[in-house]
C-alpha cells in the first residue's frame, strides 16, 4: 500500500518536521497551514530545498543542498544519529531488519564529507540530525523535490531510513508522509490507476486477488504490468503503443523533454482525451469528451494525503455537452459491446468495497456521517487508522519486519560542463497549478509569467538585469525568458516554474530520464547555460 | 505572515540603534550584509521562531535615536527578528508613545489630564503654543510608512515639538511634562511642578532637568513606606540595612508551601484595581503542571490620577525585586518581567539598577541566595498604551503584539503570557508581601478591617494643600485622608472627590465619613481601584473634568471591540449633550417634545449606552468607562457647559 503513514492533525501535533524536497507553503498551502499550527505549539521545522523557499522561511534551520544529494544528506544524518548514539535501539531491534548492513553503507558519510558533497554547512546537518532524532514525536515530509530524481525510489528510501533509524513511524505524531500534489492523487492510486495494481493495491500479479476481480466483472484481468507514463511514452517511440486515450492530463505540456513527448502523440494512430477543457493534448485529438468537474458536477469521491475518503456531490449541472467521467465511460464500455446498465456513483463504490478490503467498511452512508473515513477500513466496525504501521509497535511485531534498504548517492543524469555549468531546477508557485490548465484563466496578482530566477551575483556575473529576455539552452532544447532575480538561489542554480507553457516551454529543457522503478522524469535537475542576446544597436 | 519587504532600508544610526538591543545582525537573511558562501547553505530562525517579543524594545531602541520609527528601521527590525513589516507595523502604530512619522528630536509631553487641569495644565499648553507653535498630536497615522529620512532636511523643520499627552503618573505634583530627547545618548525626564514654558524649553534643548519632589505621609506605623526617602534606593546595602531581604531569606527557609500559606492567611487583595485575593492566585499557578512559569509584575500604572507604584519604583527599587523573586520562589516560576510605563523613566532606571546590582549579589540568576532556584527578571518599557494596565493585554505586549486583551478564560493562571502559567501582580500588592513573610499572614492581617487587611497606598491629587502619595490602615475614613493631605486647599468646601480614578466613580461631600475599604466602598457603590482620591474643590468645573474622562477613553480604547470602540465615541459625544453644549439630533427640541412624547432624553440615551459598554465590552476598560460620568449624573454635579 502507498500512502502518507499519517493524518493531518498528527502535524499539529508533532515534535519535529523534516520538509524535504518540498514548498508545501506554495505547493500545499493547506497542509501547510496545518504544519504552521504545529509551529505555533512549539514543533521545529528543519527544511532541506537547494533554495531557500518561502517554506524555509519559516524554518529553524534550512538546509540549502545541491541538487541531487538528498542521498548524501540523509545518509550523513544517519551516520551522525548512528555515531551520537542518538539510534532508537528498541525499536531497530525489535522492528526492523538490514540494520549491519545499512550501518555499513552510511559509514563512509562523515559530516565533511557531507558537507563536501552537499554544500550544507555539517554544523546545519548536525543540528537536523539530532534534533530529529532526540525529538519525542517527528515527522518526514517530501514531495517532488525528491521524486523528480533518476534516483527517485532511493531517495525516498533514504528518507524512511531515517525513520525507521529513529522510530518516527507508527506511532502518534510519528510519521513519513509525501505531499500529494492534488486533491485526489491519493485517490487515483488506491483506484488502480496504477499500471501493476488493481483497486485497494492489489497486484495484478497475485492469482488470488485478481481471479475475485475476474469473477466480479465476468472477464479474463490480464495478469501483467501496464506501462507508467514514461514507460508509455517510450512504447509509443518502439511503435508498440498506437492508441491512448487520457483523462484529465496534458502530457504534451507536462513531460520533460517536450520535443519529445510532442512527436510521439501527433504519431499515434488514435489519441482520445477526456477533459474539462481544451488542453493542448486535446487540440492533437482525434475525439474530445468533454467531462464535467470532479468537485461540483459530478457524485464520487476523492482521497487526500491522509488517506482519508470523502464524498463529492453534483451540486450544479455540467455545462454544454459535458457530462460526468462516469456516464461518459458506461458508453464508451457499451460501445465496445460491454452494457453495464447506468450504475450511480454510489452503486460503483460499493462494487468497490466488495473488491478492496481496505475500503470494506465505507459506505456512503458513514462517509457522510464521519466526514469521511482513512484507509484501512475493514468493516463497518471499523474506525478507520488516522496512522499506518502502528503493529510495528506491538511486540512482537505483528507482520514482516521493517527492512532497512541501503542506498548510494548517484549525481543527476544531466552533469554540468563548461558548455551547461547552471543547474536549473524546476517547481512550482503558489497561485499556479501544473502547466496553467486549471489556473490560468483565473487572475492573481502574484502571477508574474515565466522566469528564469536567478542569484544576484549570477545575475551580476552574467551582466543581465530583472526583465531582461535571455536565451537558456540545455543539451535538449532552448528557451528564451525573462530574468527574475532572487536571492533565495545562490551562484549557480537557477530557478523555472512551467507553468506558462503557451509563454515559455520549459520543458524543451528539461531532461525526461527516468527512474527505473518509478518511472518519474528527472524535472529537478537539468543542466544549463544562459546566452545573452544582444540588441541590435 | 511570510516576510514580504518592500522599499526602505536602514540608515547606520538606525541599523545601529537596533543592534545596541539585538546584538549585530548574524547572517544576511537577518539583515547582515549576503555572505553567499553561508547564505547561500543554511538560514537560521525563520518566521516559525520569530524573535518577536523583541519587537517592542526594538522599535524603542530607534525611536530613542532617532526620534521616530522609519519604514527602512521597520524592515531591518523585521528581518532581525522574523516578522512580518504589515504586522509590526499594527504593532507600532499601536503604541502613543512611538512616531511612524518623523518628529522633531526633542519633545515635551504635557499631561493635560484631569489633575494637572487642576493646576493649570492648559494655561502652559497655551504659553508652549506661544513659543513652539501647535501641539503636534497626530490624528492618525500616515496611510503608509514613511520611508527612512534621507537627509536632515527630511525632517521636521522644528527641532522641538510638544504633544498632550494622558495622565503622566505626577498627579501630586502637576502640572507634569515628560521631555524625551532623542540621540545617541537619549534621554528622558520629568518636569514638575508646573514647569513654566522657558523651563521647558531648557529641557528640550539639554538642560538638566532637577528631580521632582516627593510628598509622602503616613497614619500610623509606616509599612509600604518605610523605606521610601530613608533608605538609598540605587544602594544594595542601604536596602540591606533597612531591613531588605530579611524576607527573602525567610522565605527560602521556610518553603513554598508555607509562603503561599502565609499570603492566604494574610486575605491580601490586589491592589492594581481588581481586589482578586493574591495568595489564591499563587497557589493557582504553584498548582500548574506547565512550565516554564511566568512573574509578570504589573507597573503599567496608567489611570488617571494613581501614581503609587512610580512611588514605590522610584524610592525602593529593591523591594519590588525581592517580592518579585519569592512569589517566583513560592510559584515555581523562573522568569520574570517587569512592565513599566513609558513614561517612568526614574523607575525604569532604579528597577534597572536594581536588577543589575542584586544579579551581581546572587539574588537573581542561576541560584537566587544559594536556594538552588533560577530566577531572572526582565524590564519591558510600555509604549504609551494605557490598555496595557489590563494584564491579558499587558501579555500580549510582552509578546510583541498589539495590547489588546484576550478573552478570559482560560485566565492567567493557567493560560498567561506566551501561554504558560502566570502571577501577574500589581507593584504595591507584591511589595505587602515582604511584611506578609516576615510577620505570619495572620499578624500582619490585624492591620486593617477584617475584609480590607493591612496599609493601603492612597494617591491625593486635586485641591488638597499637600498632594502627595499616604499610607494609611484600611478603614481610615476619606475625611481623615483629607485631612492627613492638609485639607481642601485654602479650607474651601468640598464638591466631591473622584475615587478610583477616570474608571471609578465620584462621591458627595456627605461621604466624607465613608471608611476606606474594599467592602464599605461597595456598599456605597463606589470602588477604591488604584487608590486614587481625587478632591474637587466647590470652584471646580466637573464638566471639563467628565469630557477629558471622555476624550480619554476614547484616546484609550484599543478598538478592539464594538461596545467599547464605538461606546467611548458616542459618550464622548453624549457629554457635549449632557452638559448643553451642543444640542444633539436626538434629543427633542421643546416644539418637537409634545409630539415626540416617547423621545429618550439625553439621560435615558446615556444610560442605555453605559448598560452595553458595561456588559458587552470584552476587558475592564469598556466596562467602567462610564462609571465616572454616571456618578458625576447621579450627583448631579453636571451643571453646565464646559467653562472655556
Amino acid at each position: 500500500m502507498g500512502g502518507g503513514t499519517s493524518c493531518y492533525q498528527e502535524i499539529e501535533e508533532t515534535d519535529c518536521i523534516l520538509l524535504w524536497g518540498s514548498n508545501a507553503r506554495e505547493t500545499h498551502p493547506i497542509f501547510f497551514h496545518h504544519l504552521l499550527k504545529g509551529l505555533k505549539r512549539g514543533a521545529r521545522l528543519f527544511t532541506v530545498d537547494p533554495r531557500r523557499t518561502s517554506s524555509a522561511e519559516w524554518a529553524d534551520v534550512w538546509l540549502g543542498l545541491d541538487v541531487g544529494t538528498d542521498i548524501a544528506l540523509a545518509n550523513a544524518a544517519a551516520r551522525e544519529i548512528i555515531a551520537a548514539g542518538l539510534v532508537n535501539t528498541d525499536f531497530v531491534d525489535a522492528a526492523t531488519d538490514g540494520f549491519d548492513a545499512y550501518r555499513a553503507s552510511v559509514e563512509p558519510w562523515t559530516l565533511d564529507r557531507a558537507e563536501a558533497v552537499t554544500g550544507v554547512p555539517a554544523d546545519a546537518i548536525r543540528t537536523m540530525a539530532h534534533t530529529y532524532a532526540t525529538s519525542p514525536r517527528a515527522m518526514l515530509c517530501w514531495t517532488l523535490g525528491i521524486t523528480e530524481h533518476h534516483t527517485a525510489v532511493d531517495n525516498v528510501l533514504s528518507l524512511i531510513n531515517l525513520a525507521l533509524l529513529t522510530g518516527h513511524v507508527g506511532t502518534w505524531g510519528s510519521g513519513i508522509n509525501p505531499l500529494r500534489g492534488q486533491n485526489n492523487v491519493q485517490g487515483g492510486g488506491d483506484m488502480g490507476a496504477l499500471p501493476d495494481r488493481l483497486p485497494g493495491f492489489q497486484h495484478v500479479e497475485d492469482d488470488e486477488a485478481r481471479v475475485k476481480f475476474d469473477r466480479a466483472w465476468g472477464v479474463t484481468v490480464p495478469p501483467v504490468r501496464g506501462w507508467h507514463l514514461s514507460g508509455m511514452f517510450d512504447a509509443m517511440e518502439r511503435g508498440e503503443l498506437t492508441a491512448v486515450y487520457v483523462i484529465g492530463e496534458n502530457p504534451i505540456q507536462s513531460e520533460a523533454d517536450q520535443h519529445r513527448a510532442i512527436r510521439l502523440m501527433q504519431g499515434l494512430d488514435t489519441l482520445v482525451v477526456q477533459d474539462l477543457f481544451l488542453t493542448d493534448t486535446a487540440r492533437l485529438a482525434d475525439v474530445v469528451l468533454p467531462a464535467a468537474a470532479g468537485a461540483f458536477e459530478s457524485d464520487g469521491t476523492v482521497t487526500s494525503s491522509e488517506r482519508r475518503v470523502q464524498r463529492s456531490r453534483r451540486v450544479i449541472d455540467p455545462p454544454g455537452e459535458a457530462r460526468e467521467d462516469l456516464a461518459i465511460i458506461f458508453d464508451l464500455a457499451r460501445a465496445l459491446g460491454h452494457d453495464w446498465g447506468r450504475p450511480d456513483a454510489e452503486a460503483v463504490w460499493n462494487e468497490l468495497r466488495r473488491l478492496s478490503p481496505m475500503h470494506g467498511g465505507m459506505s456512503y452512508a458513514r462517509l457522510e456521517a464521519l466526514d469521511g473515513l482513512q484507509w484501512p477500513c475493514y468493516d463497518e466496525q471499523h474506525p478507520g487508522e488516522a496512522f499506518l504501521h502502528a503493529r510495528l509497535w506491538e511486540r512482537p511485531v505483528v507482520g514482516p519486519r521493517a527492512p532497512f534498504s541501503p542506498v548510494e548517492h548517484r549525481p543527476p543524469a544531466d552533469a554540468l560542463s563548461d558548455d551547461y555549468p547552471l543547474r536549473l531546477t524546476t517547481g512550482r508557485r503558489l497561485a499556479e497549478y501544473n502547466t496553467g490548465v486549471q489556473t490560468g484563466a483565473y487572475a492573481s496578482p502574484t502571477r508574474r509569467g515565466e522566469t528564469l530566477d536567478l542569484s544576484p551575483e549570477d545575475a551580476a556575473r552574467y551582466g543581465v538585469t530583472a526583465g531582461e529576455s535571455v536565451r537558456v539552452v540545455s543539451r535538449r532544447g532552448a528557451v528564451v525568458v525573462p530574468v527574475f532575480v532572487d536571492p533565495a538561489l545562490r551562484p549557480g542554480l537557477a530557478f523555472m516554474t512551467f507553468h506558462f507553457p503557451d509563454q515559455v516551454r520549459t520543458n524543451e529543457l528539461t531532461n525526461d530520464v527516468t527512474d527505473p522503478k518509478a518511472g518519474t522524469a528527472e524535472f529537478k535537475a537539468t543542466a544549463v547555460r544562459l546566452e545573452k542576446i544582444e540588441v541590435p544597436a | 505572515m511570510d516576510l514580504h519587504i518592500v522599499g526602505g532600508e536602514p540608515t547606520p544610526e538606525e541599523r545601529e540603534a537596533v543592534d545596541a538591543v539585538l546584538g549585530p545582525a548574524t547572517s544576511g537573511w537577518r539583515g547582515a550584509v549576503r555572505d553567499v558562501d553561508r547564505d547561500g547553505r543554511t538560514a537560521d530562525g525563520g518566521a516559525g521562531v520569530s524573535a518577536r517579543p523583541q519587537l517592542l524594545p526594538a522599535f524603542h531602541a530607534v525611536q530613542d535615536r532617532t526620534g521616530w520609527v522609519s519604514r527602512g528601521a521597520l524592515n531591518y527590525i523585521c528581518r532581525r527578528l522574523s516578522v512580518p513589516p504589515a504586522d509590526a507595523w499594527g504593532v507600532l502604530t499601536f503604541y502613543h508613545l512611538l512616531s511612524t512619522a518623523p518628529r522633531p528630536l526633542a519633545v515635551a509631553h504635557v499631561c493635560d489630564d484631569i489633575a494637572c487641569r487642576l493646576r493649570g495644565a492648559e494655561a502652559l499648553c497655551a504659553a508652549l503654543e506661544g513659543r513652539l507653535g501647535p501641539a503636534s498630536n497626530p490624528t492618525s497615522g500616515p496611510a503608509h510608512p514613511v520611508e527612512s529620512a534621507a537627509s536632515p532636511e527630511g525632517r521636521s523643520p522644528a527641532s522641538f515639538g510638544w504633544q498632550r499627552s494622558p495622565c503622566l503618573g505626577h498627579c501630586d505634583a502637576g502640572s507634569a511634562v515628560l521631555v524625551t530627547r532623542a540621540g545617541a545618548s537619549p534621554t528622558r525626564a520629568v518636569l514638575a511642578p508646573a514647569p513654566t514654558a522657558d523651563a521647558i524649553v531648557a529641557a528640550l534643548e539639554g538642560q538638566a532637568v532637577p528631580p521632582v519632589p516627593l510628598t509622602l505621609g503616613v497614619q500610623g506605623q509606616p509599612r509600604l513606606l518605610a523605606r521610601a526617602g530613608a533608605a538609598d534606593p540605587i544602594s544594595l546595602d542601604s536596602y540591606r540595612a533597612h531591613g531588605g531581604y530579611r524576607a527573602l531569606a525567610r522565605a527560602i527557609a521556610i518553603g513554598p508551601d508555607a509562603v503561599i500559606a502565609e499570603v492566604t492567611a494574610s486575605k491580601l487583595l490586589g491592589r492594581g484595581g481588581a481586589a482578586f485575593p493574591t495568595g489564591r492566585k499563587w497557589e493557582a499557578v504553584r498548582r500548574q503542571p506547565a512550565t516554564p512559569r511566568y512573574v509578570v509584575c504589573n507597573a503599567d500604572e496608567s489611570e488617571p490620577g494613581t501614581f503609587k507604584d512610580r512611588v514605590l519604583l522610584e524610592a525602593d527599587p529593591f523591594a519590588v525585586v525581592e517580592s518579585m523573586t519569592i512569589c517566583a520562589l513560592a510559584t515555581g516560576a523562573t522568569h520574570g518581567f517587569l512592565y513599566i510605563r513609558g513614561e517612568y523613566p526614574l523607575g525604569e532606571a532604579r528597577m534597572a539598577a536594581a536588577l543589575a546590582a542584586a544579579r551581581a549579589a546572587g539574588l537573581l540568576g542561576d541560584s537566587v541566595m544559594g536556594s538552588g532556584a533560577r530566577f531572572d527578571i526582565e524590564i519591558r518599557r510600555g509604549g504609551g498604551a494605557y490598555i496595557c494596565g489590563e494584564e491579558t493585554a499587558l501579555f500580549n505586549s510582552i509578546e510583541g503584539k498589539r495590547g489588546e486583551p484576550r478573552s478570559k478564560p482560560p485566565f492567567p493562571a493557567e493560560f498567561g503570557v506566551f501561554g504558560k502559567p502566570t502571577v501577574a501582580n500589581n507593584v504595591e500588592t507584591l511589595v505587602n508581601v515582604l511584611d506578609i513573610v516576615l510577620e505570619g499572614g495572620n499578624a500582619w492581617a490585624t492591620t486593617g478591617t477584617p475584609g480590607s487587611a493591612g496599609p493601603r497606598l492612597f494617591c491625593l491629587s486635586g485641591h488638597v494643600a499637600r498632594p502627595g502619595l499616604y499610607e494609611v490602615p484600611f478603614g481610615a475614613t476619606l475625611r481623615e485622608l483629607i485631612d492627613l493631605a492638609g485639607g481642601v486647599t485654602d479650607g474651601r468646601a468640598v464638591k466631591a472627590v473622584l475615587l478610583g480614578g477616570a474608571a471609578g466613580s465620584f462621591v458627595g461631600p456627605d461621604r466624607l465619613d465613608l471608611p476606606l475599604t474594599f467592602e464599605a466602598a461597595r456598599d456605597a457603590g463606589a470602588t477604591l481601584g488604584s487608590g486614587v482620591v481625587m478632591v474637587f474643590d466647590d470652584t471646580a468645573d466637573l464638566t471639563d473634568t467628565l469630557h477629558r474622562i471622555a476624550e480619554f477613553f476614547t484616546h484609550e480604547s484599543c478598538g478592539q471591540c464594538v461596545p467599547c470602540r464605538v461606546g467611548t465615541r458616542r459618550q464622548l459625544e453624549l457629554m457635549g449633550t449632557l452638559s448643553g453644549q451642543e444640542v444633539h439630533s436626538s434629543v427633542p427640541s421643546a416644539s418637537s417634545a409634545a409630539s415626540k412624547p416617547s423621545a429618550p432624553s439625553a439621560a435615558q440615551v446615556y444610560a442605555e449606552l453605559a448598560t452595553a459598554m458595561r456588559d458587552a465590552s470584552i476587558c475592564g476598560l469598556g466596562q467602567t468607562a462610564s462609571a465616572a460620568i454616571e456618578s458625576a449624573l447621579r450627583l448631579g454635579l453636571i451643571t453646565g457647559a464646559r467653562r472655556p
